[in-house]
C-alpha cells in the first residue's frame, strides 16, 4: 500500500546534522515500517540513540580489526616479561575492562531517559483506545464511544494516545514501528502503551510475535488526523454505531458493542467522559 | 618409535582398548570414537540445517513468493533453528569436547565413558525422530521457542509440538551426560602435576559450559515436561483461564535460552583461546584474567534471561536490572577479545588457514557483541525487538562466535582426525566465500530490521522497501553455502591427498598433540607427569618418553582400562579409575527410550510404559556392572606403589558424577518451585482451592519417614567408612525397606488426596511435586535394595565400600526434595492466607 511519507520536519533537521559516514544510508532509510523514519517523539528517541551507537560501533569495530590486522602483519618484535607483562596488562585493562565499561555507563546514560520518556506518564490525560489482537486481526476499539474497527486505528495527531493491548488467543505484539515501540499482546494481561503521532498521514503497523500462518499478513492501517478531524471522525463513528448502522470498517458481528474474548478489557456501553478509562 | 617395546605395548593395548568392526562397532564407549561421532552427526544435522536455511532464503528473496506456503515455512523456519541449536551447535561443542578433553588433560578417556555413549546414541536416535517430522510434514511449527499458547492444545492440536518437545528432551539427555561427565573428567581425571592453575583454558571453557549446561537445560527439560503434561494428559499451566501463565514458559524457555548463546559461544571461545597462541609463538596473555572471565560470563549469563522478554510487559524497575547485567557480559567478553590481541601482538605469528578463520571470528563476533550491547537498551530493543535486526545480530554471534572458530578448529586438528595436513589454497577460497557471503547476507538483515521488517513473516507485500536488501541477502547466503560446500570438499579431500603430518605438525602447547596420528583407541601408552602449563613447549621430552612407555600406568597386562584418578585441585595422584569396557547397554537403553519417545508421541502410552520398564530394567543392569562386577581384570592387583582402584576408596569419580547429576536435578526442581512461586504471585488468574486438596499431616509423617531412613543409612555409611561392613546387607535392606514403605504411602496420600489437575495450575504444580519426589524415592529405595543384593554376592563390603557412599548422596537429596515441598506446598501457603 503506496503511503504518504510524513516525515516531520524536526527530524530532516536532526539527520542533516548527521557525519557524512552516514549520509549514503539515508536515502534508503525511508519506508512505510522504517525505525529511522520517525513520525512520533518516542520513535525519534530510538532514532536518535541509533546513529550515535552505530558510529561508536563502527570506530570500535575498525579499531579491533585493525589491531589484529597490524599485529598480524607487521615486523616480531622481542619483548621483555616485564615488557610484555605491562603492554598485555594495558591492553587487557583498557580495552577490556575500561572500554566496555565507559561504553555502558554513556549507553545507560543517554539510553535510560529516552526510555522513561516512552512511559505512560502520571498525570496526563491520554485518549484511551482498547486493542485486542486476535488470530489474525487486530480489534480497535473507543471504550466510552462504541466505536470498534477491524485492522484500523485512528489516531489524532499531536496528543498522547493509550493504547491497552491485549490478546483473545495467542500471544502476538502490537507495533507501529515509525510511532515507537512495540508491546506484546499476551492473553490474560492488558499492557498499555503510550504512543504520540506529529502530524496527519497514514502509518503502517505490523504484528512482530509470531503467532501462526497468518501472522505475515497481520497489517494494521493507522490513521493520524488532526485533533479537530480526529473528533469529526469519531463523532461521526460513534453516532453510527448508536444508530446500530453496521461499520464499514469492522466486520465485528453485532456492529458496534461487541462481546469481547478478551479478559481484562472491560468495555461498558458509552459513557462519554473525554474519552479516558482506566483499568479494571 | 620404531623401538620394540612401544609396539609390543601397543598390542597389548589394542587388545584391552581396540575397536570392535561392523556392526559390534555400536558397542563401542571410546571416547575418541564416540567424539568423533558427535563431530560426523553433528556435521550431518548442519547439512540439514543449513539446506533449510536456503530454502528460507529462496522464499524470502523475492517478494510475495509462493514458494512456499505459510505453513511449510513456519515448519522450516522452526526445524532451522531447532536443528541448528539443539542438533548442530551444543552437540558439535560437546563432541569436540569429548573428543578432545581427555586427550588434552593427559588421560586415557572420560570418566564414565557407557555414558558418552548412552549421549551419543541418544542424541542420533533422538535427532533422527525430530528430522523424520519434517519429511512426513508434521514438523513444529511454533517457533524454536515454542511460547504457549501458540504451542499449546488449542492452537497446534496436531502432533507437531508433541515431536519438538519428546524429540528435544530425548536429545537433551546427551547434553546432560556429555556435561556430567565432562564436569567430573576435567576436575578429577587430570594427568598427574596438573593443577587447578596448570590446566590448559580450553579445560576451564569446558568446565564452565559443561556447569552451564548442568544447570540451564534442566529449566527447558521441566519447561518441556510442563507442556507436554498439558498438551497429553491435559494438566494446567500455562493456560490462564486454569490460572496458569503462558509467560512461565517464557521464563523457563530463557533460563535455558540465555546460558545457551553462551554455551555455544565459550567452548569456541576455547579454541581460540588454544589455537590463537600456538599461531602466535607464545602463550596467551592474562591467563588468569581469561579463566576469571570466563567463569564471570558463566555467573552472568544466567542473570540475563529477560532480555528476550523486554517487550512482554514486565515491570521496567526488572527491565533496567536486567539491561544492565547484560552490558555487563560486554566486560569479560572485552577481556578475552584484548587478550587474544595482546598475544598476537607479543608474539610471533604465523600464518596458516585456522588463523583465517580467527579473523573471520574476531570481526564477525565483535560485530554481533556490539549490537549486541545495542539490543540490551531496553528503548532500542522496544523497537527492533523481533524484526530481522535480532535474526542479524543472533547469526553474528553465533556463526562469528562458534562456526568460525570451529572451522578453525576442524582445520587445525584435521592431522588428528586423518594423519594429515590439511591444504592451503581451497581453504582459503573457502574462507573469503564464506566471509564474503556471511557479511553480505548478515550486515545487510540489520538494515531489512531498522526498515521495520518483523521476523518469522512467511512473506511480504513488494513496495515497503524490503525487496533489495532480501534478494542481496539471499544472493549473499547462496556464495555462503557455495564457501561451505568448498570448505567440506577440502576436508574431504585432504583425507585422500593432504600430506602426512609430522608429530605435532603446529608444535602446540598441549598434551593431545603427544598421541599418534590419528591417535590409538587408549590415547598414550604411558600416562605423563606434568610440571607446566605447557607441557609439550616446557618438557621437550615428554612425548617421546609417554610414547615409550616411561610415565605412568604403562602396564595393560592385567587388561583392565585404567586412567588416573587425581585431586580435583592439587593434581596430585589419588586413585587408578577402573574404566568399563565395550557394551550394548548404552546403544540399548537408547533404542528403547526412543521406543518410549516415539509411544509417548503416537499416544501408545502402553507401548511406551512397557518401554519404560524395559530401560529401567536395562539400566539398573547397567549399574549392575560396575566395580567388582566388571569382568576384565578383577582378580590382579594393581603394580606395587600404585594407588588403589577406584571402587576400593570412597570417593571415586562416581561420588562426583553422583553429585553433579544432582545438581543438574536439583535446577529442574528448583524451576518447578520458582514455577510455584511465580503462578502463585504473577499468574492472572490464579485460583486456590477453598480447601486444601492435600492431607498436610500425611505428608508431614511422610517426610518423617524418610528422614528416619535416611538417618539410618547415614549410620550405616559411617560404619562402612570407618571399615566395619557388619551386617551391612541386612542393614541395607531394611532401609531399602523403610524407603519403599515411605514411597508407597506417598502414592497413597497422592492417590487419597482430591487433587484435580486438569482442573487449576495449582493443583497440576502439586501433582508434579509430589510425583517428582515419588518418583526419586523410589529410584532410591531400588538402588538401595540393589547394593543389599550386592552385598549378597561380595561385590560389595568394606574392601569395596564404594557404592553405597555414592547412592547416599541421592538419599539425602531426597530428604531435601521432601522436605522443600513440605516447605513450599503445605508452609507457605498457610502463611500467605491460603491453604
Amino acid at each position: 500500500m503506496p503511503l504518504p511519507s510524513a516525515r516531520p520536519a524536526a527530524a530532516l533537521s536532526v539527520q542533516s546534522m548527521l557525519p557524512a559516514l552516514v549520509v549514503p544510508w539515508l536515502a534508503a532509510c525511508d519506508g512505510p515500517q522504517s525505525i529511522l523514519d520517525p513520525a512520533g517523539p518516542a520513535a525519534r528517541g530510538v532514532t536518535l540513540l541509533w546513529w550515535p551507537m552505530l558510529i561508536v560501533a563502527t570506530v570500535v569495530l575498525v579499531g579491533v580489526t585493525a589491531a589484529w590486522i597490524v599485529a598480524m602483519l607487521r615486523r616480531p618484535r622481542d619483548f621483555s616479561p616485564e615488557e610484555a607483562k605491562r603492554i598485555s596488562r594495558r591492553w587487557v585493562v583498557s580495552g577490556g575492562i575500561l572500554l566496555p565499561a565507559a561504553s555502558i555507563v554513556l549507553l545507560l546514560g543517554f539510553g535510560v531517559p529516552v526510555g522513561d520518556r516512552m512511559l505512560p506518564r502520571r498525570g496526563e490525560a491520554p485518549l484511551r483506545i482498547d486493542v485486542t489482537a486476535r488470530q489474525w486481526q487486530w480489534d480497535v476499539a473507543y471504550p466510552g464511544d462504541g466505536v470498534v474497527l477491524v485492522d484500523e486505528l485512528h489516531l489524532p495527531a499531536g496528543r498522547a494516545v493509550h493504547i491497552h493491548v491485549t490478546s483473545a488467543d495467542v500471544i502476538h505484539s502490537f507495533w507501529v514501528p515509525r510511532l515507537g515501540p512495540k508491546i506484546d499482546a499476551v492473553p490474560g494481561r492488558t499492557n498499555v502503551l503510550r504512543l504520540q503521532a506529529d502530524e496527519a498521514g497514514s502509518l503502517r503497523g505490523q504484528c512482530s510475535e509470531f503467532c501462526g500462518t497468518g501472522h505475515a499478513h497481520m497489517v494494521l492501517k493507522v490513521h493520524v488526523h488532526t485533533e479537530a478531524g480526529f473528533s469529526a471522525w469519531l463523532t461521526e463513528r460513534a453516532a453510527a454505531a448508536h444508530v446500530g448502522g453496521k461499520d464499514p470498517a469492522g466486520a465485528t458481528p453485532g456492529g458496534a458493542l461487541p462481546a469481547p474474548a478478551a479478559p481484562g478489557a472491560a468495555r461498558n456501553p458509552p459513557r462519554l467522559v473525554s474519552g479516558v478509562a482506566f483499568l479494571p | 618409535m620404531i623401538d620394540g617395546r612401544p609396539d609390543e605395548l601397543h598390542q597389548q593395548f589394542e587388545e584391552v582398548w581396540g575397536n570392535p568392526r561392523g556392526w559390534r562397532a555400536a558397542t563401542i564407549v571410546n571416547h575418541t570414537r564416540i567424539g568423533l561421532l558427535f563431530l560426523l552427526t553433528g556435521l550431518g544435522f548442519f547439512i540439514f540445517g543449513g539446506l533449510l536455511a536456503m530454502l528460507i532464503r529462496a522464499q524470502l528473496a523475492l517478494p510475495d513468493q509462493t514458494f512456499m506456503d505459510a505453513d511449510t515455512y513456519n515448519q522450516v523456519f522452526t526445524m532451522h533453528g531447532t536443528v541448528m541449536m539443539f542438533l548442530f551447535a551444543v552437540p558439535m561443542m560437546e563432541g569436540l569436547a569429548v573428543y578432545l578433553i581427555p586427550k588434552m588433560l593427559g588421560a586415557r578417556d572420560l570418566v564414565f565413558p557407557r555414558l558418552s555413549a548412552l549421549g551419543y546414541w541418544c542424541y542420533l536416535f533422538g535427532g533422527l525422530i525430530l528430522a523424520a517430522s519434517l519429511f512426513l510434514e508434521l514438523a513444529p511449527d511454533a517457533g524454536w521457542f515454542m511460547y504457549t499458547p501458540l504451542s499449546s492444545l488449542p492452537y497446534s492440536p496436531g502432533v507437531n509440538s508433541d515431536f519438538w518437545l519428546l524429540g528435544i528432551t530425548f536429545v537433551e539427555i546427551s547434553a546432560v551426560t556429555a556435561a556430567v561427565e565432562l564436569v567430573v573428567a576435567i576436575l578429577r581425571a587430570r594427568a598427574p602435576g596438573m593443577t587447578l592453575q596448570r590446566m590448559p583454558l580450553y579445560a576451564w571453557y569446558i568446565l564452565t559450559m559443561a556447569m552451564m549446561i548442568v544447570l540451564g537445560f534442566p529449566p527447558l527439560i521441566l519447561g518441556s515436561i510442563l507442556l507436554e503434561l498439558e498438551r497429553a494428559a491435559g494438566m494446567a499451566f500455562f493456560d490462564v483461564a486454569r490460572g496458569g501463565d503462558p509467560i512461565l514458559w517464557q521464563h523457563l524457555f530463557w533460563l535455558f535460552g540465555h546460558p545457551e548463546v553462551y554455551i555455544i559461544f565459550l567452548p569456541a571461545a576455547g579454541l581460540v583461546s588454544t589455537v590463537l597462541p600456538v599461531f602466535a609463538r607464545r602463550p596467551i596473555v592474562g591467563y588468569r584474567w581469561v579463566v576469571v572471565a570466563v567463569l564471570t560470563t558463566g555467573f552472568i549469563s544466567f542473570a540475563l534471561w529477560v532480555h528476550h522478554m523486554f517487550t512482554v510487559g514486565i515491570p521496567h524497575l526488572a527491565q533496567a536490572f536486567f539491561s544492565a547485567a547484560s552490558m555487563l557480559v560486554a566486560i569479560p567478553t572485552g577481556v578475552q577479545v584484548f587478550s587474544w590481541l595482546a598475544t598476537l601482538w607479543l608474539g610471533r605469528p604465523v600464518y596458516h588457514v585456522p588463523m583465517l578463520w580467527l579473523f573471520g571470528f574476531l570481526v564477525i563476533f565483535v560485530a554481533g557483541g556490539l549490537t549486541g550491547v545495542m539490543l540490551a537498551l531496553v528503548p532500542f530493543n522496544w523497537q527492533v525487538h523481533d524484526t530481522q535486526f535480532v535474526v542479524a545480530h543472533l547469526h553474528y554471534v553465533l556463526v562469528g562466535g562458534m562456526f568460525f572458530p570451529l572451522v578453525a578448529a576442524v582445520y587445525y586438528w584435521l592431522p588428528h582426525f586423518s594423519g594429515r595436513m590439511p591444504s592451503a589454497r581451497l581453504g582459503r577460497w573457502g574462507f573469503w566465500l564464506v566471509f564474503g557471503g556471511f557479511n553480505l547476507t548478515f550486515l545487510v538483515m540489520h538494515w531489512t530490521g531498522l526498515l521495520g521488517m518483523p521476523r518469522r513473516a512467511y512473506t511480504y507485500a513488494p513496495g515497503l522497501g524490503w525487496d533489495v536488501p532480501n534478494l542481496v541477502s539471499s544472493i549473499g547466503s547462496f556464495i555462503m553455502a557455495i564457501g561451505i560446500a568448498t570448505v567440506l570438499v577440502d576436508v574431504l579431500l585432504h583425507f585422500r591427498f593432504g600430506v602426512r603430518a609430522a608429530p605435532n605438525p603446529w608444535h602446540a602447547d598441549t598434551l593431545e598433540w603427544a598421541t599418534r596420528l590419528p591417535p590409538a583407541a587408549y590415547n598414550f601408552i604411558s600416562l605423563p607427569t606434568v610440571d607446566s602449563r605447557y607441557p609439550l613447549w616446557d618438557q621437550p621430552e615428554l612425548a617421546k618418553k609417554m610414547a615409550r612407555g616411561e610415565q605412568g600406568l604403562a602396564t595393560v597386562a592385567h587388561g583392565r582400562r585404567e586412567t588416573w584418578g587425581t585431586d580435583a585441585v592439587t593434581g596430585e595422584v589419588r586413585e587408578i579409575i577402573h574404566l568399563p569396557g565395550n557394551t550394548w547397554l548404552p546403544f540399548a537403553v537408547a533404542l528403547v527410550l526412543s521406543v518410549v519417545c516415539i509411544g509417548l508421541l503416537v499416544k501408545a502410552y502402553a507401548v511406551a510404559s512397557f518401554a519404560t520398564v524395559v530401560a529401567a530394567i536395562l539400566v539398573l543392569r547397567w549399574s549392575w556392572e560396575n566395580g567388582a562386577h566388571e569382568e576384565s581384570g578383577i582378580g590382579v592387583p594393581v603394580s606395587a606403589g600404585d594407588p588403589p582402584l577406584h571402587w576400593r576408596t570412597h570417593d571415586g569419580p562416581g561420588r562426583w558424577g553422583m553429585g553433579v547429576t544432582l545438581l543438574a536435578d536439583g535446577a529442574l526442581y528448583a524451576a518447578l518451585l520458582f514455577g510455584w512461586f511465580y503462578l502463585w504471585t504473577v499468574a492472572p488468574q490464579w485460583q486456590v482451592p477453598a480447601q486444601s486438596p492435600l492431607d498436610a499431616r500425611g505428608l508431614l509423617a511422610n517426610a518423617l519417614l524418610l528422614s528416619a531412613a535416611t538417618l539410618w543409612l547415614r549410620r550405616v555409611l559411617a560404619a562402612l567408612r570407618r571399615g566395619s561392613d557388619k551386617g551391612l546387607c541386612g542393614q541395607l535392606a531394611a532401609v531399602a525397606a523403610l524407603g519403599l514403605l515411605q514411597s508407597a504411602h506417598l502414592l497413597w496420600l497422592m492417590y487419597t488426596s482430591d487433587l484435580a489437575p486438569k482442573g487449576t495450575a495449582h493443583d497440576a504444580v502439586i501433582a508434579v511435586v509430589l510425583g517428582y519426589a515419588l518418583f526419586h524415592c523410589v529410584l532410591a529405595g531400588i538402588a538401595i535394595a540393589l547394593q543389599a543384593w550386592r552385598v549378597h554376592y561380595g561385590y560389595v563390603d568394606r574392601a569395596a565400600p564404594y557404592e553405597p557412599i555414592v547412592l547416599g548422596q541421592l538419599w539425602y537429596y531426597n530428604l531435601g526434595v521432601m522436605w522443600s515441598a513440605y516447605v513450599a506446598l503445605v508452609l507457605f501457603p498457610s502463611t500467605w492466607g491460603g491453604v
